[in-house]
């Protein structure tokens, strides 16, 4: 669980901070703060599918569902069962 | 109608939050042709002020050159004022295909397709030539009309890093399973005016089977030493699958736009692309004027060489005064000042100074990131930019920035 | 670049395809002005013809006026070619507020925003003005520019049948809980040449509580008694919020558009709409020209009545001959041939007849219910009307069409499936 954590934090801290200065917690807001837009997220989503071999349906990968680290973790893990 | 007072208080509530935001966007009329020096009301009412333009993407000093002008009058006499149809009811005329085939000559490409102007190039582009199998992967900068392109289209959309090629070739691999796969990115940025890496990426495009788009707005008529463009200056020219540019820019600034390229895309626009299927092309008149100005281009490069000269003098101008500028070597210079306030106070005390350059802040630019955009044209002349010179520097007198750092200006500013 | 010959290959075959299914679109090229006769080259390369033009919007016949064109000239000698510069950089002038309040005052709006093209206003009103929480209730018949522009809105989207304010009333009861509603309609649908029930909608917008959108592209300059649009027919001047219109058609036809509508709407706009705030204003030749052309309409109705009365006269000269029309109350007169095949014959035959009109087919229009589109022109002499009456006799007897109930031509030219 906290594995899953930290591969997401350090895949949005790679993908996306252009200020290597900025910190990120899990609780970040990632896309109402402005770091990941909702173009963005495509790639995201795309990253999750494949690293955990499982599909999102569009309806479930929402700006909210996608909008911390925790967040994501949660959505992942409805998933992964 | 149920236009109440609870939805107009709806939209005056919204306007309110911009203005009291300090983004609130106010126009400035301008009562002469676009040039040099121009004629600005501002504000509204106000009694005319004769200002040096140093904001306009007038490249080239083409905008009202006298032989455009008369160009665009013989083309009136010639071909009429309007077609009152779209391309393939009753719309084409021999001057479109005859600048049709001017611009594939001058950008070294295939074929071309008008739009009535490049952000309809943009946003019907993809959607005509991808579909849900394929994927576009963007540069995080690139301009607004690509955006909406790449909103109308059902293909997978991702992007990668401005500029970083590193970023772009992990996004290459990361789609490697898709039919289609279009790299896409400005030729210059037009807020930085920096110049994408077209060399390196047309590299990574030929490695891993992907398409090139280009958007050489900010760089058709002058960017390369015959001024073709980004791919010219990189050393790429003839090697970029798709290029969209305007004619609203360098090439006269009056309206319209193109797709330039692979013959079948070109040929695929014009089946499919609905700004071009649903729209009026270029007026008569103006597509008139465009031939010429394609024309004196062909001729000589000393409009573009006059616009490389303008711009070395301006931008060690302002280097020497001491400002922070955006590296780069193209005619987009934007002078950093970081503070979005300052950047607003900076503009308006340059207009009491009789020069008119606008200032840029979020969310045109980051946040921190506010500047002062001038763009340099071959219509300016030395004293033009001598006198622009001489009002920037005494406006960065009075607020102290001269000669100081980006982490200077921000502890006297703040953010 | 790697435009390899398997990318080139998979275009070619789309390409193939669109031949294949018969709506691949070809290009004439008109060496002349725009006007009542055209020179055209077709096929590209051949000699041109002389040819009366009858498929152009050029209802009023000012496409090439001479004082447009004079007007375009002195637009160009004093504020020059382009202005190299979106509007609130530094490419607005004196002249493009002048056109705006022009279009406002002819109508009857708040105020008005210039777009680069009605298309680019359409696509760009919509995202401006609405969130997730509004809906947008629009006819199904209305124009693709519409349609893109609610693609990139975030607001629910109703669809109602075409024309049908059963169905709207339905729509607006479905959407009765958003925060604004937006009806939004052709004024004149441009493939059957039908008004719009104006008065209808704006009567259910008001008990809807809903706003009320139409694209005046197809009327402004010509429907109503002073030209207005469909408002001023429909007596709903004031009662429409936003209108959209062209430029590009009636009005001069070289290209532009714009949005009229209520202060806060226009203002909203300039502020936040895409196309508007990421593109170059129409240039000023352009503008000058407009101007000239609500100068013109303003003067006199000359134009416009010869409009309704070349009109008349080949609706009438049509129905005669027994042509089956359709219920058209606009100079879009389409001439109902049914098959797709008939119809693209019946074109090409009138083109060797020296006269110019196109045929729509599916997918323009409705499955069996490809036609032949005419649109009238102010800019026609009766001498040229009853020449092209006389082409379409000449070719309806060929084909033996004339005096044909629509189920007797659908048996002689079967609807394939």
């Amino acid at each position: 669980m906290e594995d899953m954590k930290d591969i997401v934090l350090e895949y949005v801290i790679e993908e996306y901070l252009e200020d290597e200065d900025e910190v990120l917690t899990y609780d970040s807001p990632l896309i109402s703060g402005g770091i990941v837009d909702s173009f963005s997220m495509v790639s995201l989503k795309r990253f999750l599918e494949n690293k955990y071999n499982i599909t999102l349906p569009d309806d479930k990968a929402t700006p909210e569902a996608f909008d911390t680290v925790n967040n994501i973790v949660a959505l992942v893990n409805e998933f992964l069962k | 109608m149920a236009y109440s007072d609870k939805v107009r208080g709806t939209y005056n509530g919204t306007l309110q939050a911009l203005k009291d935001k300090g983004i609130f966007k106010q126009e400035r009329f301008i009562h002469s042709s676009q040039a040099a020096d121009i004629e600005v009301e501002f504000p509204t009412g106000a009694s005319l002020k004769k200002v040096i333009n140093m904001c306009a993407n007038n490249y080239l000093g083409l905008s009202s050159h006298p032989d455009v002008v008369k160009a665009a009058h013989e083309g009136l006499d010639a071909r009429g004022y309007g077609m009152s149809s779209v391309r393939f009811i009753c719309g084409t005329q021999d001057i479109h295909r005859e600048l049709e085939n001017k611009v594939t000559e001058f950008l070294g490409t295939e074929d071309t397709i008008l739009f009535p102007s490049c952000m309809d190039a943009n946003a019907g582009v993809f959607e005509a030539i991808l579909t849900d199998e394929d994927v576009m992967i963007s540069d995080r900068l690139v301009h607004a009309s690509i955006i909406d392109g790449m909103r109308l289209c059902g293909a997978l959309h991702d992007t990668f890093k401005h500029s970083n090629m590193k970023h772009l070739e992990t996004k290459l691999q990361l789609h490697a399973d898709k039919r289609l796969k279009v790299v896409i990115t400005d030729g210059v940025f037009s807020m930085d005016g920096d110049t994408a890496k077209l060399d390196e990426m047309v590299a990574l495009c030929e490695k891993y089977d992907a398409m090139l788009f280009v958007d050489e707005s900010h760089s058709s008529g002058f960017i390369g030493k015959t001024g073709r463009g980004t791919h010219e200056k990189c050393g790429v020219f003839g090697k970029i699958d798709i290029i969209t540019t305007t004619f609203g820019k360098a090439l006269g600034g009056a309206s319209g736009g193109c797709v330039s390229g692979r013959k079948e895309i070109v040929e695929m626009c014009r089946q499919k692309a609905r700004p071009y299927l649903f729209s009026n092309t270029i007026a008569p008149v103006v597509v008139a004027g465009v031939n010429r100005v394609l024309d004196i281009l062909s001729k000589s490069t000393e409009r573009r060489d006059k616009l490389e000269k303008n711009t070395e003098f301006w931008r060690q101008g302002l280097l020497d005064a001491g400002f922070v500028l955006q590296p780069g070597d193209t005619p987009i210079v934007p002078v950093m000042l970081f503070n979005a306030k300052l950047s607003q106070d900076f503009s308006r005390d340059l207009y009491d100074e009789g020069i008119y350059a606008i200032g840029f802040f979020f969310p045109v630019v980051p946040n921190g990131a506010a500047r002062i955009r001038t763009q340099i044209s071959a219509g300016h002349e030395i004293h033009h930019l001598e006198k622009a010179l001489a009002a920037f520097k005494k406006v960065g007198e009075k607020y102290g920035i001269l000669g100081k750092t980006k982490q200077e200006i921000i502890e006297m500013y703040g953010l | 670049m790697s435009y390899n010959n398997e990318i080139k290959n998979f275009y070619s075959s789309q390409l193939e395809e669109i031949k294949k299914s018969g709506l691949y679109k070809e290009e004439k090229s008109i060496n002349s002005t725009q006007g009542a006769e055209i020179e055209v080259e077709y096929p590209i390369g051949t000699k041109s013809s002389k040819i009366i033009n009858i498929c152009s919007n050029n209802y009023l016949g000012l496409s090439s006026h001479p004082d447009v064109i004079q007007a375009s000239k002195d637009g160009l000698d004093q504020r020059g070619y382009g202005m190299s510069s979106v509007r609130f950089i530094c490419g607005t002038q004196d002249i493009h507020k002048e056109l705006e309040n022009k279009v406002s005052e002819f109508l009857g709006m708040d105020d008005t925003i210039l777009y680069s093209s009605a298309f680019d206003a359409n696509v760009g009103v919509f995202e401006a003005l609405l969130d997730e929480d509004c809906a947008i209730i629009s006819d199904a018949l209305n124009h693709a520019s519409i349609i893109d522009g609610v693609r990139l809105c975030k607001a629910r989207r109703y669809r109602y049948a075409n024309n049908n304010m059963d169905d709207l009333q339905d729509k607006l009861e479905e959407a009765k809980d958003a925060k604004i509603k937006l009806i939004v309609s052709d004024g004149v649908f441009s493939m059957d040449g039908v008004v719009a029930q104006v008065d209808k909608i704006c009567e259910l917008a008001d008990m809807y509580q809903a706003l009320v959108m139409i694209d005046d592209s197809h009327a402004t300059g010509f429907m109503g008694k002073l030209g207005r649009g469909t408002h001023e027919e429909h007596r709903m001047i004031g009662k429409v919020d936003l209108i959209t219109t062209t430029f590009g058609k009636a009005l001069g036809g070289a290209s532009g558009g714009c949005i009229a509508g209520r202060q806060e709407l226009v203002d909203m706009l300039r502020q936040r709409s895409r196309p508007y705030i990421f593109s170059n204003s129409m240039s000023p030749a352009v503008v000058v020209g407009v101007l000239k052309v609500f100068e013109i309409l303003s003067k006199s109705s000359e134009r416009r009545d010869k409009l309704h009365k070349n009109t008349r006269f080949w609706k009438n000269g049509l129905e005669e001959a027994g042509f089956i029309l359709t219920k058209s109350n606009s100079p879009i007169v389409p001439i109902m041939l049914f098959n797709a095949q008939l119809a693209q014959d019946f074109s090409r035959d009138l083109y060797a007849e020296g006269v110019y009109a196109i045929g729509f087919y599916y997918p323009v229009v409705p499955k069996g219910k490809a036609r032949i589109r005419t649109q009238i022109s102010a800019g026609l002499s009766t001498e040229q009307l009853e020449r092209a009456l006389e082409a379409f006799i000449k070719v309806g007897n060929r084909y033996g069409i004339l005096g044909k109930t629509k189920k007797e031509i659908i048996e002689m030219y079967p609807l394939s499936i």
